[in-house]
């Protein structure tokens, strides 16, 4: 970034990431309203403090408004585990815990979740060992491309607490009775907001009915 | 995205306080529609005040009836033994909604201020969108209009009503309670939308700076309810067609009393009280059905595109009737 230019220019040799977290740096400010093209913000951009607990680490954060808890995962706080695919609330990509229940974090403002407990997918292992939905997703084969799979095991650690919360679907008629059965028609129906482009969804319900079955999520 | 400002909203007289008098102030629930439109560069609110952390997050009886505050999340309706019990069609409306990610973040309040997902709405790429753009015309009426409402249409305007809860809330009768600085009221779910005319972009009959604190549902009636919804896939998708149906039988086992709502067909909850008062006295099968459905649909018109609608839209409320009222072979 030179500063004599009114408008940021990006080096050709810099990546849009380098890009970023240097513009960052040197003003004191997260852009994430910023366009892919490095086009400058019309709007002199003001910033908030807000305080997030991510996979146990408190970060004390000045964002602007406009950042979404996607975008601060992965472009401001470099933990690019969490995947924008859709960026529109379609395709689930994105998903993470927040004080335990998953949500999009592309359409979640970072500032609204001032004070939150956010878990991504890199927060979900115990050091080396592995979380049980991680490593059945291993077992299973539950991906092919492997874009999709942060999301599909969070979302699938976030499904199983809230079938132990009694969450119904449209799959259990209602009003139930007595405790939920999670059929492979239940869990897909719990997973539909996770889209998998390459089709792994056998394997994805396999490797969630196994982790279910032992009890270990 | 536009820049804004933001602020939390401490408590409800802070909310309504500081969305003030400019009109590109707005209340923020879980954001799940308005952040995407504001990515769509659809909506471009200069101020944004957060009401998602306020207290009014109770399901609770109300009268005979029940409450469900603003704030309340869609997921927490359906899991809550008042809803389950009392109002089970409104649990599978929502159920049917979204995506469970989605319903963990959504309100009540804003589940009920969706905008449509009219193609031409959300790509200002087109330039035509009476909604978004008033007085520049409509370019779903010659476009690719499958998707669109096929009553209380105007040729401004073809959009159609997204939500799901909204149709179960209108058979159910429920009432939205609203609260600004000047005061409180009380609107019907039949009074809530407004039909395109010439003012599509007017979507609800609620003034700048109120603020949705409840839905209120009425005592419950009848045993048998259905909500059905007809999509291109199982889940996860908007409905073609829906329907919200409430059935009471009498000791002879004839209609007392039904209620039908029709989704995806129109720019609100489609209501017909003369297809539900036809029902009544008469037994519940096929024949009653097909009547009071050829009457719900009476005066329809379709377009290029969705033509499909009107016969699934029959079918739909007679199937959704049949099994509300414990017959399902229909």
């Amino acid at each position: 970034m030179r500063p004599d230019k009114e408008s940021p220019e990006v080096d050709k040799d810099l990546t849009r990431r380098d890009f970023i977290a240097a513009s960052a740096v040197v003003s004191g400010i997260a852009i994430g309203g910023a366009s892919a093209s490095g086009q400058s913000i019309k709007e002199a951009a003001s910033t908030a403090p807000c305080s997030l607990t991510i996979n146990g680490s408190r970060h004390e954060l000045n964002i602007e408004p406009r950042t979404t808890v996607l975008d601060l995962l992965r472009e401001h706080l470099q933990m690019p585990g969490t995947k924008k695919g859709c960026d529109h609330g379609q395709c689930g990509a994105c998903t993470v815990l927040v004080n335990g229940e998953r949500i999009i974090s592309c359409l979640s403002l970072a500032i609204a979740q001032d004070g939150a407990i956010i878990t991504t997918i890199e927060g979900l292992a115990q050091g080396d060992e592995l979380h049980s939905m991680q490593a059945a997703f291993l077992e299973f084969d539950g991906f092919q491309c492997g874009f999709c799979t942060p999301g599909q095991i969070c979302s699938a650690v976030g499904m199983l607490k809230e079938v132990s919360n009694g969450m119904p679907s449209t799959v259990s008629s209602l009003p139930r009775t007595g405790a939920i059965e999670l059929t492979d028609s239940e869990i897909s129906e719990r997973m539909a907001g996770n889209i998998c482009r390459c089709g792994a969804y056998p394997n994805i319900v396999a490797a969630i009915r196994a982790v279910y079955q032992s009890g270990a999520a | 995205m536009n820049a804004f400002t933001y602020k939390r909203a401490t408590s409800v007289d802070d909310a309504l306080i500081s969305i003030g008098a400019p009109p590109d102030s707005k209340f923020i629930g879980g954001g799940t529609n308005l952040i995407d439109l504001m990515k769509m560069g659809v909506e471009h609110p200069a101020n944004l005040i957060d009401v998602s952390r306020l207290p009014l997050t109770n399901i609770e009886p109300h009268g005979d009836g029940t409450r469900i505050e603003g704030m309340v999340r869609n997921s927490a309706v359906v899991n809550h033994p008042l809803i389950l019990e009392r109002y089970p069609v409104l649990a599978m409306a929502i159920l049917a909604g979204a995506s469970p990610q989605i319903r963990n973040m959504a309100t009540v309040a804003g589940n009920l201020l969706q905008r449509t997902r009219c193609f031409y709405f959300y790509d200002p790429s087109y330039r035509e969108c009476n909604k978004r753009n008033p007085e520049s015309g409509c370019a779903a009426v010659a476009g690719f209009n499958r998707i669109h409402a096929i009553l209380g249409t105007s040729e401004h305007c073809i959009a159609s009503h997204p939500s799901d809860m909204a149709v179960a809330l209108a058979a159910l009768e429920a009432m939205v309670q609203v609260k600004s600085v000047r005061g409180e009221r009380s609107i019907s779910m039949a009074d809530f939308y407004r039909l395109p005319g010439n003012t599509p972009q007017v979507e609800t009959t609620l003034q700048h700076g109120e603020l949705i604190t409840s839905i209120d549902l009425p005592a419950p009636f009848g045993k048998g309810s259905h909500y059905l919804k007809v999509r291109d896939r199982n889940s996860y998708a908007f409905a073609l067609v829906s329907v919200a149906a409430v059935v009471e039988l009498d000791e002879s086992k004839r209609i007392r009393k039904a209620r039908i709502a029709l989704g995806g067909v129109a720019a609100r909850p489609w209501r017909v009280p003369e297809a539900e008062h036809i029902m009544i006295g008469k037994e519940p099968n096929e024949a009653t059905f097909k009547q009071a459905a050829y009457v719900l649909v009476q005066g329809a018109k379709p377009h290029r595109y969705n033509g499909f609608k009107v016969e699934l839209a029959r079918r739909s409320v007679v199937r959704a009737l049949s099994i509300a009222s414990g017959n399902s072979n229909a």
